[in-house]
């Protein structure tokens, strides 16, 4: 990367979370919802961004998980403990609980995987909705409260949104590192060729429980955060769709690509309630937009630009070719 | 609550739709590495299709004909042109993606185009019960489990028998060499297409008549099949047909004698341990693992 491109990502960088700070000042209570709903779902994706895009391992379970912590913070909060103890809770569960499912995945692979995750994720919609000692049934459990910090109140929608997004942050900078870490280079590695991973020393076992409780650690942290931001959980938002929807967020952002489940959650959260002047059929429409995205790049969003990306760079080595003669070592396409 | 035998019988009329709707299921997956995620709103479609045909006066059997052939024409070829060859080259999971937001475009579009309510569908089977063995069977039940398994055997025997069964089942198996000894692949894919859409419209036709047309109707029999297809053997015809009888049946049982709180538990249940110990299905074979 250039001098220029990297001031230009720096610029937009900062322009993005400038708009993220301030824009918000003019919305009104839906408009931070939805804003809110959006930097959770963005956590909860990537999460699975991380299981899937990084690591290769097909998970259609990351909703149960955000199901999981959702219930954990709701049934801690209500009865009078803080926030903080419930997102720690709510995350080390589901770490956990992510841990082992990931055990099946050293045994199958792709669409197995897939079906096995599908099927935890019906079974844990089942155990929400049955067991009403614990999590009320289908009535649900009402009234989750808002949290203190430093004595701050955060139940004015603003506040609870800066909450999100501070975490949304924080959740982004973990990310960035640990991508660029070892570890995260194991996962490509296990994404990639798992056979050659395994061959070269890394502990492919290992990677593969961490990859999925990692993530499923991080679809509990988007749960404990979502909870608060309804104050209320039942169990149809946490049914099998949610799982699919977050599948959906990472394919169309752009699967193994950083900015990808941004992306794909602004497209799942924000779109159809742009779409919303479309009226009954704006879910129609939503969905044919998804399938022709698909269509037109399967990569998702992040893979039309990096398709572009790579066109120029590879359009301006040729022409550096051509104008140097086909001696000259390749250096632009880096 | 009723004996066992209704039980089981009952079971295997619904198992029966199952499995039409999961060889159909199977049958994409083998030769285009397609998972449909639509397929409980496939079979959904084509009674709608139906219904409108016959709000244009038509006489009944000639709506079931036409809906049929409609549904063969959108289900089938305009689904594989429009949507799966753009998409096939590009890898499992962005189809499989666009497949969900299909489903959400054929549920919602029944909703605003057709009717969110759910409505009464004639029956092809005589109601009415026979007695079996001192129990009272209705005869829709027994007339479903007829019909059914008649198109799955029909359709067993077509791939078995036939020279243009065999060379699908070639076309599914190795499509390389398929190719190299002269079959049309191409083609071979194409027909697998529209017999899983001439499929989830008998599904569609036998099943509708119990529950009601509704926009929603596909969710349940949806994943049922996709069950059944699982624990059978993904690359099996004759695996979704047992799978999709011993779905029917396991589910029932669990209704009455587990929980009905818990009924869809039971076949999950049996879904993980196939697939964690069995992951070819009951009667299918080892699928090469990709490492």
């Amino acid at each position: 990367m250039t001098r220029a491109h990297r001031l230009l990502a720096i610029a937009i960088g900062a322009g993005v979370v400038a708009a993220l700070v301030f824009a918000p000042l003019s919305l009104n209570r839906y408009g931070l919802y939805i804003l809110s709903l959006w930097s959770v779902m963005s956590i909860a994706a990537i999460g699975l961004n991380l299981t899937l895009g990084y690591a290769g391992q097909v998970s259609l379970a990351q909703g149960a998980f955000v199901g999981i912590g959702a219930y954990a913070a709701a049934i801690m909060t209500v009865d009078g403990l803080p926030l903080s103890l419930a997102v720690a809770t709510a995350v080390a569960l589901c770490f956990v609980v992510g841990w082992l499912l990931g055990y099946p995945a050293l045994r199958v692979q792709h669409h197995y995987l897939a079906f096995v995750t599908l099927a935890f994720s019906t079974l844990a919609f089942l155990v929400f909705r049955n067991e009403e000692w614990l999590t009320n049934g289908v009535y649900g459990i009402s009234g989750v409260p808002r949290p203190h910090i430093f004595g701050l109140s955060t139940t004015p929608p603003l506040r609870f949104y800066y909450l999100c997004l501070f975490t949304l942050g924080v959740v982004t900078l973990a990310c960035w590192r640990l991508v660029r870490s070892p570890w995260g280079r194991a996962f490509v590695a296990l994404r990639e060729n798992p056979m050659r991973a395994l061959s070269l020393g890394v502990d492919t076992r290992r990677y593969t429980l961490m990859a999925f409780a990692i993530g499923s650690a991080l679809g509990g942290l988007a749960g404990a955060l979502y909870a608060p931001l309804a104050e209320f959980v039942d169990p149809t938002s946490f049914t099998l769709s949610l799982s699919l929807n977050l599948l959906m967020m990472v394919i169309i952002g752009g699967s193994g690509f950083f900015f990808g489940p941004y992306l794909g959650a602004m497209t799942a959260v924000l779109l159809p309630e742009w779409l919303r002047i479309a009226e009954g059929y704006y879910l129609i429409v939503y969905a044919l937009l998804v399938m022709g995205l698909l269509i037109y790049s399967p990569t998702g969003i992040l893979g039309i630009l990096d398709r572009y990306l790579r066109d120029r760079s590879a359009k301006a080595a040729s022409a550096l070719h051509a104008a140097a003669g086909a001696s000259l070592p390749d250096e632009t396409a880096s | 609550m009723s004996s066992l035998f209704d039980l089981v019988i009952s079971g295997l009329a619904t198992g029966a739709i199952y499995a039409l709707v999961a060889i159909g299921f199977t049958l994409l997956w083998q030769t285009s590495q397609t998972i449909n995620f639509a397929q409980g709103e496939f079979a959904m479609l084509p009674a709608f299709l139906m219904l409108a045909v016959g709000r244009t006066g038509a006489p009944f059997w000639l709506a079931i004909i036409l809906g049929a052939l409609l549904s063969v024409a959108i289900l089938g070829i305009a689904f594989k042109k429009l949507l799966v060859d753009p998409m096939l080259r590009h890898g499992v999971l962005p189809l499989a993606i666009a497949t969900m937001a299909l489903s959400v475009a054929m549920k919602e579009s029944v909703k605003q185009f057709f009717s969110a309510e759910a409505q009464p569908f004639p029956s092809i089977a005589p109601s009415g019960s026979v007695s079996i063995f001192g129990s009272e069977v209705s005869l829709q039940s027994f007339g479903v489990f007829a019909f059914g398994l008649a198109a799955v055997i029909g359709l067993n025997l077509f791939l078995e028998r036939t020279s243009t069964g065999r060379q699908m089942q070639a076309a599914a198996q190795n499509p390389t060499v398929a190719r190299i000894v002269g079959v049309p692949v191409e083609r071979m894919i194409m027909l697998t297409f529209v017999i899983n859409a001439a499929l989830v419209a008998l599904a569609s036709l036998l099943v509708t008549p119990i529950y009601l047309a509704k926009f929603s109707s596909g969710e349940t029999l949806g994943q049922a099949a996709f069950i059944a297809a699982i624990v059978g053997g993904f690359n099996q015809v004759r695996g979704a047909i047992i799978g999709g009888l011993a779905i029917g049946v396991l589910d029932n049982l669990a209704a009455a004698y587990v929980s009905t709180q818990y009924r869809a538990a039971v076949s999950l249940a049996l879904l993980i341990v196939i697939i964690l110990f069995r992951p070819e299905g009951l009667v299918g074979r080892s699928e090469e693992r990709t490492v």
